[in-house]
């Protein structure tokens, strides 16, 4: 795995002096491979995870699981990228088993939730039916764990 | 009723044993004190992973309590773990040991040296130890009747044994040679062909080569090599080693020595007597780290890695010369420059910036001028100490 990509999946404030520090390499060849990396589309955003919960701003997400119908001319890519344009939507996957797209939305509040799912998704044409699950509580996100305590401290000095 | 008598007044230390009364305090205790003392100190003075077990190692062990696996085992430990560590070296080392007369599985490796002490030397008979080094070296072969023989090795020569630095110590009385490689504290290692620069010395004096190997699987050149890989060596190695550093499983306390089934009998013989075995729980959990705990071992082993560029270059750059550690997780910065003793300017840098370090002759009396510094925090930790030393030696 590219060793820049995975020390910036972690840290994305990992400046390219940092980077080059723990890869024994320069920072301007760092530097210059980002560039690339963001110019290739390899690197898409740059972003936070944020507990929302401890933020307390109070936002709702459900996932929502969709059939689709699919379209002698049309596949699944057109369903899709037509849902992700909305911008209360966060994620659209294809999945494999009972259902055809995943789907996370965030709204700021259940009734937000519910009726952006009724109005501007269930009616899209190819979508067949929706589920929509709400999301109570988040325990892991993006790898990392929200609910962790505090490790046990070391003795601070051992042989 | 109660009958009075007269007693003369109780001296405890007339009833402490002459060896362990004269036995040297360890050097550490008197820093740990100190440091203990400081709130918010930044320390590189652990001598431990920073990283919890496993995670996939802790469900495991929770699942044999749950089953009831609670009983003492096998005194060489079970039978599925000493196949796992045969299976590990196998693939680490490329030599075969059988699980059924040349595995023992030790509380930890320190029960292990010492075992290894104990079962091998006569009273009187001498042993070589390099330093600078771990500190229980040096009291485990006191306490086992023998007597150390302490050289030094040196910057100049990567802090690795040469033939030089043994031949002067070696008498007729010479029984055994400790290696620990990679090396604590200076993270040096000792290459196949380093190894092999002893070899002739250690047969021609019928040594026995005590190896401690514990920081084998942390060996960023290369691949660790060990001493009983050359030809004709496994007979007259033991190896020591164990997963706390590897697996980050210090705590648990699972070591285990590899060797010649007379040696390793003679071990378990004393192992039988006071230890009985190694602690079941911590056992389980072992068995789980050698069969599925590669992936994880290798992301820690990395980020080490990443930490040891970013240390050992921050080092060079702030005017601490240090040589590259190729192994373990310590940097060996030399202070000479500083004119201040290793001490000295451990406890300054302590009270003055808040930074704990390891005053490197705790490790020997060659480790003076030197610092032991641990990488085993986290890198903001380590930038943080840097600027601190920085501040440190610009005050000088």
């Amino acid at each position: 795995m590219n060793e820049i990509l995975q020390i910036l999946s972690e840290n994305a404030r990992a400046t390219p002096a940092e980077i080059a520090a723990l890869l024994g390499r320069t920072e301007e060849d760092v530097a210059r491979e980002i560039k690339e990396l963001e110019d290739s589309g390899v690197i898409r955003k740059y972003i936070t995870i944020i507990d929302w919960e401890k933020a307390s701003e109070g936002y709702v997400y459900a996932v929502i699981e969709l059939k689709v119908a699919l379209q002698r001319s049309t596949g699944y890519d057109s369903v899709a990228e037509r849902i992700a344009r909305f911008s209360e939507v966060q994620s659209v996957r294809l999945i494999s088993g009972d259902h055809d797209l995943s789907v996370t939305v965030r709204g700021k509040s259940m009734r937000d939730v519910a009726f952006f799912v009724a109005e501007k998704i269930a009616p899209l044409e190819g979508v067949q039916s929706t589920c929509t699950h709400f999301i109570l509580k988040s325990y892991k996100e993006h790898g990392v764990i929200l609910t962790d305590k505090p490790k046990p401290k070391r003795l601070v000095i051992t042989a | 009723m109660t009958i009075l008598r007269e007693v003369p007044a109780w001296n405890a230390e007339a009833h402490i044993s002459r060896t362990v009364r004269d036995l040297p305090p360890s050097g550490i205790r008197r820093f740990f004190d100190l440091v203990n003392e400081m709130d918010e100190a930044i320390s590189l003075g652990v001598g431990e992973p920073d990283f919890v077990t496993p995670w996939h190692v802790r469900e495991a062990c929770i699942y044999s309590l749950e089953s009831g696996y609670t009983s003492y085992t096998s005194n060489k430990g079970m039978p599925e773990l000493r196949e796992a560590i045969a299976d590990f070296t196998k693939e680490q080392l490329g030599l075969d040991y059988d699980p059924g007369d040349q595995i023992l599985v030790t509380t930890g490796v320190s029960e292990a040296v010492d075992l290894a002490f104990r079962a091998t030397l006569n009273p009187g008979d001498e042993v070589i130890v390099p330093e600078p080094c771990y500190v229980a070296y040096v009291p485990d072969i006191i306490l086992a009747g023998g007597v150390p023989r302490q050289i030094s090795t040196r910057i100049d020569d990567g802090f690795r044994v040469t033939p030089e630095s043994i031949m002067p110590a070696i008498t007729e009385k010479t029984k055994a040679l400790v290696l620990s490689y990679p090396n604590n504290p200076t993270g040096a290692i000792m290459t196949r062909s380093d190894l092999e620069s002893i070899a002739d010395l250690v047969v021609e004096h019928d040594l026995l080569v005590i190896s401690d190997e514990v920081y084998g699987m942390l060996t960023y050149s290369g691949t660790h090599a060990s001493f009983a890989q050359l030809d004709g060596m496994s007979e007259r190695t033991i190896i020591l080693n164990g997963l706390s550093k590897s697996h980050a499983m210090t705590g648990w306390r699972i070591g285990y020595a590899l060797g010649d089934p007379m040696l390793i009998g003679a071990m378990t013989k004393i192992h039988q007597y006071t230890m009985l075995c190694a602690p079941i729980m911590s056992q389980m959990a072992a068995i789980e780290a050698l069969l599925h705990g590669e992936e994880e071992m290798l992301k820690m082993k990395h980020e080490y890695n990443l930490r040891r560029r970013l240390f050992v270059s921050g080092l060079n750059r702030i005017g601490l010369p240090c040589i590259e550690p190729q192994g373990a997780f310590y940097a060996f910065p030399s202070i000479i420059d500083t004119g201040l003793s290793s001490e000295a300017f451990a406890e300054r840098l302590l009270r003055e910036q808040k930074v704990a370090v390891v005053p490197g002759n705790v490790f020997g009396q060659s480790g003076e001028g030197f610092l032991r510094c641990s990488y085993a925090t986290s890198r903001e930790e380590l930038i943080e100490a840097l600027d601190r030393i920085e501040t440190f030696l610009d005050k000088l």
